[in-house]
This record gives C-alpha cells, sequence and structure tokens, in this order.
C-alpha cells in the first residue's frame, strides 16, 4: 500500500488549476472592502484533495458532494451562512466526524495522495490540526495547555524549562505573548474569550501541523488581534496549508487566495479571492456577497 | 389570612402551610444529627477524659484491656478506663488505606474502560455487573470471604514456614490484613465506579476533541484530559469510598481476624497475612457490653473518632475540590 | 526539484481500486507500549469483576440448591446441636420483610418530603444548604455509629413505648429502634435521587401550573412528583436494599436473637414490633464461623435468599430505569 510517511518536501505549482490565485486585480471593482496589501501568494501546491465528500448526519445531508483542492502557500476561505455545512466540511479533513456517531461520510480525501482512511487518525491528526468554533483551552494553566501538545508528541517527561523557549514561541506567533508573559500559570480558563481562542492557535501551532484548520478563528476578537492573526495567517500559508471559516467577509478578501462559498452543504462557488468577490460567477454568490455588504 | 387569599384551596394545603410544615421536617433532621454528634460526644467524654492522648497510642494489650474495663463496669466498684486503642486505628489505617489505593486504581481504570473504551457489549455487561458489586450486602461479601477466600489464604498462601516463624506471638490462620483489604476493595470499588463514571461522562467533549483533533491519542487524551477534568467526581467518589471502608464494621468482623493485634510492616511481607481488627468491628464485636457503663463510654469513644473521621475526610474533600476549581475543572 | 516545476506531472492513470479502502480506525497499534498495557489492564479488571460478579451468584446459587430446604423457610430457628436440628429461619425472612417495610415507610415519605423541601422551596438559603451538608453528613456516617446513637435514644424512658421496658428499664432494642435508624441510612438515597428528578423537570412546567392558579402545593403534588416517580421510585428501591443489606444496626439495635421475642400484653402487631428479632442478615452473620452458631450450610441457604432480593431490587430499579427512558421521563 501507499507508505504513510511525510510527503516529499516539493514544491511546485498546481498545474492543474484552472483558477490560478496570483492574478492582476480585477478592474471593474465593485467590491469596497480594501484587499490587503499581501504579496501574491509565491508557489502552492496541493496538499489536501477534497474529492466528491457528502456528510449525513442521519437522514440529513450536511455538506453534499463537495470537491475542493487545499493548497499549501496559499490561504482557503469558507464561506457560507450559519448551518451551510462548513464545520461540518472542516471537521471531516481530520476524521473528527468519525467521533460522532450519526455522521457517515462518503467520497474521498486524499492528503499528498493518500487516503486519509488510510491514515491512522491520530497521525493524519498530528498532520492536520484543528482550532475549533468555540475555544477550548484545557483545564489547565496557560502554559501547560500548550506544553500538553509538546509533551505528547515528543517525550512526556520534559521538564517544563526545556519546553519554554517552544512555548513561548508558540504564544508569540499567535501574539498573546505578550499579554501572558508574566503569568504563565494562570488559569487557561479565566482568560478572555478572544485570549483563549489565540491560545487554542498557538497550541495548534505548537504541533506543527501540515493543514490547519481554522473554525471562526477570529469571532470572538478585536480588531486589533483580529489584524494579528490575520498578519500571522498570512505568514503561516507559506508553510502550511491554511483553511480558515468565516462569517466576515472582509476578512475572507483581506487573508484568502481561494475561497469557497457553500450553501446548505452544497459548494456554490470555488474560485479565487478576487474573482469571487468581484465577479462572481453564480447567482447565488453575487446575492450572498452583495447581501452582505450592501 | 393567607386562607382568605386562597380560599378554594383551604387552609389545609395552603402553600406557607405546607413549607412550614416541610421546614419543620427539615429542621427535624438537621437537628436529629446535631442531636447524635453531641450525644456521641458526651457519651464518649469520659473515655477520652481518663486516659488524655494515651487512648490514641500504643500500650498493652487492647483485647484484655477492654475485658477489663466491662468487667469493672459490671461489678459496679472501680470503674477501669485505662484503654490504648493504637492496634484497632492502625489496623483501620492499614486496611482502608490498602483498600481504597486499590480500589481507587481499579475504579479509574474500569470507570475509564466503562465510558471510553470498552466496545458496547462490554460496557453494556460491566455496567450492571458494578451496580450488582455495589448492592450485595456486606454480610454476604463477610460470609464468602471467611468461607472461601480465608482458607484459601490460610491454607495456600501462608507457608508453614511462615506460621512457625511467628508461631509463639501470634496464629496465622488466613484471618488476616490481606483478606479484608481484597474484600475491602471489591466492596468500595463498585461506588467508585459509579461515581467516577458519572463525572467522566459529563467532562465537556470540546476538551476531549480539542485533544484528539491535535493528534493525540484517546488513551493519553482520557487520561490527561477527561480523567483530570473529572478529578472533582473522583475526588467526591474517593471520599465516599473511604468513609464506607472506615465505617465497614460487620464484613471486617468476620474476616480481619478480630484481634486487638498491630500488624507490623516491619515483620516484613507476612505482616499482610497477620490477624488485626480495625475500631468498626470493635464496636459490633462488643456490643453486649454497652450496659457496662465504662464499657459504653469507651465503645462510644471508638464511634467519636469513626464519626470524626468520616466528617474530616468530606471535609477534606472538599477543600480538595475548591483547590482545584482554580482550573476551572469543578 | 526543479523539474517537477517545469515538467507538469504525467497524467494520473485512473486510479485502479475504486472499491472502498479498508479504514485506519484508531486501534492500539500505533500507541505506545505503556498505553498499549494500561488498555489491557482495563480489559483484564474488567473481565475480573465480572468474574467476580458471576462466580458470587453462581456460587451462592450452587450452595442455595445444595443446602436450602423449603422447610427452612416456614421454620423458625430452634436450638439444636446440629444444623439439622437447629429449625430454618423463617424468623430472619419475615424480620427482613418487617425492617424493609417499615424503614421504606419511614424514609421514603420523609426524603421525598426534604427532596421537594429543597428543591421547590428552600428558604431560608443558609437552612437549606445546612440541610444539604446534613444529608451528604448522614450519608457518610458508618452505619455501627448510628446504630450506637439509637440504643440511646430508644433507651429513653419517655421512648419506652417503642420497646420492652421492665421496672423502668427500657431495653431499647425492637423492630421500631431498628427501623428508624435504617430509615435514616436509606434516607440520602431517596432524597438525592428524588432531587434529582424534581431538578429535571423544567421551569415551564411548573410555571405553566402556576398560571392556571395552581398552589404550590398543588403542582407539587399534582404534576411535579407524579413526574418524577421514576427516580423516588429508584431511590426508594435503592434504599431498600440498603436497608435489608445492613447489618450492623440490626445486631445492636434488633437485640441478640434468632427468634421473634414479642412483648407480652400488646395488641396483635404492636407486641411482635416492640420486640426483639432478626434479620436474614443478622442470621447470616451469626449463622458463619465466626458467629455465635456456626452453621456454615444454613448461612449459605439464607444468604442465598438474600441474593435472590437483592437481584430482584437490582432488575426492579432497572425496570424502572427502562421504561421511564422509553417513556421520556428519564433524561438520560
Ligand atoms: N452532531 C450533529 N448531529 C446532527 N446534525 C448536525 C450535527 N452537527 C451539525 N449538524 C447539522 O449539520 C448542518 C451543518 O452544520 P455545521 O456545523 O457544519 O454548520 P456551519 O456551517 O458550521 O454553521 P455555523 O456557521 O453556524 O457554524 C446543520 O444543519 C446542523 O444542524
Ligand atoms: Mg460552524
Amino acid at each position: 500500500m501507499e507508505p504513510l510517511t511525510a510527503p516529499p518536501p516539493i514544491r511546485r505549482l498546481d498545474p492543474q488549476d484552472p483558477t490560478p490565485a496570483a492574478e492582476a486585480p480585477a478592474t471593474a471593482t465593485s467590491f469596497v472592502a480594501a484587499r490587503r496589501s499581501i504579496a501574491a501568494p509565491q508557489f502552492s501546491i496541493r496538499r489536501m484533495e477534497v474529492d466528491d465528500v457528502s456528510v449525513h448526519y442521519g437522514a440529513k445531508e450536511a455538506v453534499k458532494r463537495v470537491s475542493l483542492p487545499i493548497r499549501q502557500g496559499e490561504v482557503l476561505a469558507l464561506i457560507g451562512p450559519s448551518g451551510c455545512g462548513k464545520t461540518t466540511l472542516l471537521r471531516s479533513l481530520n476524521r473528527l466526524t468519525e467521533l460522532t456517531a450519526a455522521a457517515k461520510l462518503t467520497g474521498s480525501i486524499r492528503l499528498d495522495d493518500v487516503d486519509i482512511r488510510l491514515i491512522e487518525p491520530t497521525l493524519l491528526r498530528r498532520r492536520v490540526t484543528m482550532v475549533f468554533q468555540q475555544p477550548n483551552p484545557f483545564p489547565m494553566s496557560v502554559f501547560d495547555n500548550i506544553a500538553y501538545v509538546l509533551r505528547e508528541q515528543g517525550s512526556r517527561r520534559t521538564k517544563k524549562k526545556v519546553l519554554a523557549p517552544q512555548v513561548h514561541s508558540a504564544l508569540q506567533r499567535a501574539g498573546l505573548f505578550e499579554e501572558v508573559k508574566d503569568n504563565l500559570d494562570h488559569p487557561a480558563l479565566k482568560l478572555s474569550g478572544g485570549q483563549q481562542q489565540r491560545l487554542c492557535i498557538a497550541r495548534a501551532l505548537a504541533a506543527e501541523p501540515e493543514v490547519l484548520l481554522l473554525d471562526e478563528p477570529c469571532s470572538a476578537l478585536d480588531p486589533q488581534s483580529t489584524a494579528v492573526i490575520e498578519d500571522l495567517i498570512v505568514k503561516l500559508r507559506d508553510d502550511v496549508a491554511v483553511v480558515i471559516v468565516t462569517h466576515n467577509l472582509q476578512q475572507a478578501y483581506r487573508i484568502a487566495d481561494h475561497v469557497a462559498f457553500m450553501y446548505l452543504g452544497d459548494l456554490v462557488e470555488y474560485n479565487s479571492a478576487t474573482r469571487l468577490f468581484n465577479t462572481p460567477a453564480q447567482a447565488r454568490t453575487r446575492e450572498y456577497v452583495s447581501g452582505a455588504f450592501g | 389570612m393567607e386562607e382568605e387569599l386562597q380560599p378554594e384551596y383551604g387552609p389545609k394545603w395552603s402553600d406557607q402551610r405546607v413549607e412550614r410544615m416541610l421546614g419543620a421536617l427539615v429542621v427535624f433532621v438537621v437537628g436529629l444529627l446535631l442531636a447524635m454528634i453531641a450525644v456521641v460526644f458526651v457519651r464518649a467524654w469520659p473515655s477520652f477524659a481518663h486516659n488524655g492522648l494515651a487512648w490514641f497510642g500504643p500500650g498493652g494489650d487492647v483485647d484484655n484491656q477492654l475485658q477489663e474495663i466491662s468487667l469493672s463496669g459490671q461489678n459496679g466498684l472501680n470503674y477501669v478506663w485505662t484503654f490504648h486503642a493504637w492496634p484497632l486505628i492502625w489496623s483501620t489505617i492499614l486496611i482502608t488505606g490498602g483498600a481504597v489505593i486499590c480500589g481507587l486504581v481499579t475504579a479509574l481504570f474500569i470507570s475509564v474502560f466503562i465510558v471510553e473504551f470498552a466496545p458496547t457489549w462490554m460496557a453494556n455487561i460491566l455496567q450492571p455487573v458494578v451496580r450488582f458489586l455495589a448492592s450485595v450486602p456486606s454480610v454476604i461479601y463477610g460470609l464468602l470471604g471467611v468461607l472461601i477466600l480465608v482458607p484459601f489464604i490460610g491454607n495456600h498462601l501462608i507457608t508453614q514456614g511462615e506460621k512457625a516463624s511467628v508461631a509463639g506471638v501470634i496464629s496465622l490462620t488466613g484471618y488476616s490484613l490481606m483478606a479484608a483489604v481484597i474484600v475491602l476493595t471489591i466492596m468500595i470499588a463498585p461506588l467508585m465506579v459509579s461515581i467516577f463514571s458519572d463525572g467522566l461522562r459529563s467532562v465537556k467533549p470540546g476538551w476531549v476533541e480539542g485533544s484528539l483533533a491535535l493528534g493525540v491519542n484517546r488513551w493519553r487524551t482520557t487520561w490527561k484530559i477527561a480523567v483530570r477534568a473529572a478529578r472533582p467526581a473522583i475526588i467526591a467518589g474517593t471520599v465516599l469510598a473511604v468513609a464506607r471502608a472506615i465505617g465497614e464494621s460487620v464484613m471486617l468482623a468476620m474476616i480481619s481476624g478480630s484481634t486487638g493485634w498491630a500488624p507490623n510492616p516491619a515483620d516484613g511481607l507476612i505482616f499482610v497475612y497477620e490477624p488485626s481488627r480495625p475500631l468498626a468491628p470493635t464496636i459490633v464485636k462488643n456490643v453486649d457490653q454497652l450496659s457496662s457503663p465504662p464499657a459504653n463510654a469507651t465503645l462510644f469513644a471508638i464511634a467519636a473518632v469513626l464519626l470524626f473521621s468520616a466528617a474530616f475526610c468530606s471535609f477534606a474533600g472538599w477543600m480538595a475540590r475548591r483547590a482545584m476549581r482554580k482550573y476551572g475543572a469543578a | 526539484m526543479e523539474s517537477s516545476l517545469a515538467t507538469p506531472p504525467p497524467p494520473q492513470a485512473p486510479p485502479p481500486e475504486r472499491k472502498a479502502p479498508t479504514r485506519a480506525v484508531e486501534g492500539s497499534a500505533t500507541w505506545s507500549l505503556l498505553d498499549r498495557l494500561g488498555l489491557a489492564f482495563c480489559w483484564a479488571l474488567g473481565l475480573l469483576f465480572c468474574a467476580i460478579a458471576v462466580g458470587i451468584v453462581v456460587y451462592l446459587f450452587l450452595q442455595g440448591v445444595k443446602f436450602l430446604k423449603l422447610s427452612e423457610l416456614t421454620t423458625p430457628a430452634a436450638s439444636g446441636f446440629s444444623e439439622t436440628e437447629s429449625g430454618g429461619f423463617s424468623d430472619a425472612l419475615f424480620g427482613t420483610l418487617i425492617v424493609g417495610t417499615m424503614g421504606i415507610a419511614l424514609a421514603l415519605p420523609a426524603g421525598v418530603a426534604i427532596a421537594v423541601w429543597l428543591v421547590e422551596y428552600g428558604r431560608p438559603a443558609p437552612l437549606a444548604r445546612v440541610t444539604e451538608l446534613t444529608i451528604e453528613a448522614i450519608a457518610g456516617i458508618p452505619s455501627i455509629v448510628l446504630a450506637l446513637f439509637g440504643t440511646v435514644i430508644f433507651s429513653s424512658t419517655a421512648l419506652g413505648f417503642l420497646s420492652r421496658s421492665n421496672e423502668g428499664v427500657v431495653f431499647g432494642r425492637s423492630f421500631f429502634a431498628a427501623a428508624a435508624m435504617l430509615a435514616l441510612v436509606a434516607l440520602p438515597l431517596i432524597v438525592a435521587s428524588t432531587r434529582q428528578g424534581l431538578e429535571s423537570i423544567p421551569r415551564h412546567v411548573r410555571e405553566a401550573s402556576f398560571a392556571v392558579g395552581k398552589t404550590k402545593a398543588a403542582t407539587t403534588r399534582r404534576i411535579l412528583l407524579p413526574t418524577a416517580r421514576p427516580q423516588v421510585a429508584t431511590g426508594m428501591i435503592l434504599g431498600l436494599g440498603r436497608i435489608i443489606g445492613d447489618t450492623a444496626i440490626i445486631v445492636v439495635l434488633l437485640g441478640a436473637t434468632q427468634n421473634f421475642a414479642p412483648v407480652e400484653g400488646a395488641p396483635f402487631p404492636l407486641d411482635y414490633l416492640r420486640g426483639a428479632g432478626t434479620t436474614l442478615t443478622n442470621f447470616v452473620y451469626e449463622a458463619s464461623p465466626t458467629g455465635n452458631l456456626n452453621q456454615p450450610q444454613k448461612a449459605y441457604a439464607a444468604a442465598f435468599v438474600l441474593l435472590l432480593m437483592v437481584l430482584g431490587l437490582n432488575a426492579a430499579a432497572d425496570l424502572v430505569h427502562r421504561r421511564a427512558r422509553k417513556a421520556g421521563t428519564w433524561s438520560h
């Protein structure tokens, strides 16, 4: 069978991609939000492939025959009205749907051309980590929340001192370090909602994933922390394939290279961010994008 | 007045009246508990007063002391009070401690198994099994212990050499610390299992999912996140088990050996085969002496120690749970 | 590396396998050795527990079949030198039934009332907290301590009418005394279970009832308690199990006898209830090799009968639970 090893470190552009991300901004701009001045992606590698995936909760079909690629080197945003199956799709990417007894997945998802059903879930979830919609820091101190991940992935008895640099850098990357550096022993559940969410992001980063799934990471954040997270995501995209669910269309426009619009479980449109927001191909997309803004 | 406001229900079942009646009952039960505490300590006082702190210390043969105390009460002349309860206390500590430690480990693994890892059919068998084991009367455990476990230990585990080595001091027959701890463990572990598994089931699923989503396997997630988050329940269950173990009287009266002997760990491993008798069975074994005033006071003193220990471990559990609230796990 | 940038990868051959790939479910294969040993330990303990339970039932069943004679259920104990001469244990059997009935008759109304007060009234708040503490404390008090306390209460002259009294000296041991203290043992279980039932009834049920002008008392009696009936029943069954399984209180408060000892001169049921007696647990205790009778065969027979009662209670609790779940009145 196919080996379960890490992918070869080859960075190649995806030649099959019909919708290259790097392109000139559209001229006829109906979209008013300012696009963050981020450079176009340097490269993109297809890491995951969602192929004809449907998810049923009992009789209810929450995701209907969705196919899309997930690439390292760019950010993919999932948008759509509430209840359209974004979280469900995200959870199926690292087999968390299997924890729900009622959920049934058909179709296939591949990570580096290996069907994820062939990868042992624990190993898969180390490579594809997720940050949840509701912040869920563990009931321990801030330090231990991150050290937990490091200890479980490496040596379980590692001393606090040894782990400190890694913990600090993870907190720094999530933009939380300055706020908590003086009391890392503070219980994590006593942090504010936004701080908790950033802690969860830091925790996911500490796991050094290959694919990072973010489910509305900024819904509880103030504009400044949001900016920190957005910067982080854009910086991360070269090393990690990032998928982000967001209800904030401006945010999707600011940071995403590709956007997928879902509606009632269907993938209505998958397109580059500029195209999807400025010249949407589908009438539904146009309604949603303009309705939300206008 | 109230009656006039709600004429259709009559004065008999008006809310105020019902509340007052229920309140009176509640106050009565609270009063009963307070009265009990007071009575036990008042009755116990003479024994403590005559012995001072030596009551808790070692010295002499505790069985002889008890006998002399009750005899002196029956003769009605000069009451004898000397009582040094250390062997009984030490036996209580050993048996309770041993059973609670064994029970804690067993109950943790079994509840983790039931809640997380057992296939459904196995969990469906284990749950009624645990409920059944928790409901078997202690006297049945005692009977089975006496008729099966004790002879087994006496005939097969203790060697002739070991029996001979302590022959002059004490006879090893199988009535032992070991038998007591084993049976007591089987009695209290099911109690803990039911409380632990309730606790494990009510751990926020978000924490477990969060850990799984980071690629930590289910075993580690369960122990590091779920068990950790369920610690208040674990403490509550353990406290209950300690109280039950300290107070267990009949089963232990049957199989602990009923000798006022303090098993000595310095004897080496053989000490687990030594007989002893904890505090609670001492009361059961000497119920006949209640009519002798000094014996009555002595037995109440033992009851006071039991009561205090039970209250103390409840309090300790409460403190521990409070401390845990800091990290939000309560 | 660079070559792959330049040349597109060869078009992939259509994947040969179209059947669903075998899944790698999370087994323990990737766990570390220690984790796997832990899981094995779980299995071992689980099987051990099952084995112990099956062992107890099967062993007592075999012994019961071997030693239990129907005559033993109908003849009282007699003094005799061998197991064949010493009669049966009918008094013990009846004693268990009496104690169970009386204990529950006391504990059930009191427990339900306390639970109702805690959930529906609970004023003043400090008293509610004290009550909770009290109930918890009673649950943690060793039954032998309750028994000793009972000897003090019931040998007071004021309560002499509840037991045998002789020239002003009150014996203090009777079915009344034992049942009263056993009711305290059952009380916390009934309170906890009833409380759980009442608390799981949503608020709007009460509000709907108040809205049509019912008083709190009427709401509780007509709506809340009937809804919580399964939990009340469960509490009662658990409490009954504890009552018939208790030995310490019986040994201390029911008198050291193997027969009923009715008080002469009292009207019918009272003469027995005021007198001393015995129960199955007490009989097993005395008939075991460490007891005064030392008749292991009869101890087995009595233990078997006791076990049947416990199994019956367990089955009843299961039935109540299952029915309530089917009817949707049990939250989990
Ligand atoms: N565990 C579950 N059992 C049954 N149905 C579920 C479950 N989880 C989600 N669903 C259903 O699946 C559909 C998609 O849910 P999902 O959480 O994926 O939506 P979402 O797009 O993430 O919404 P939101 O933006 O509000 O987070 C919903 O209709 C929901 O009712
Ligand atoms: Mg969602």
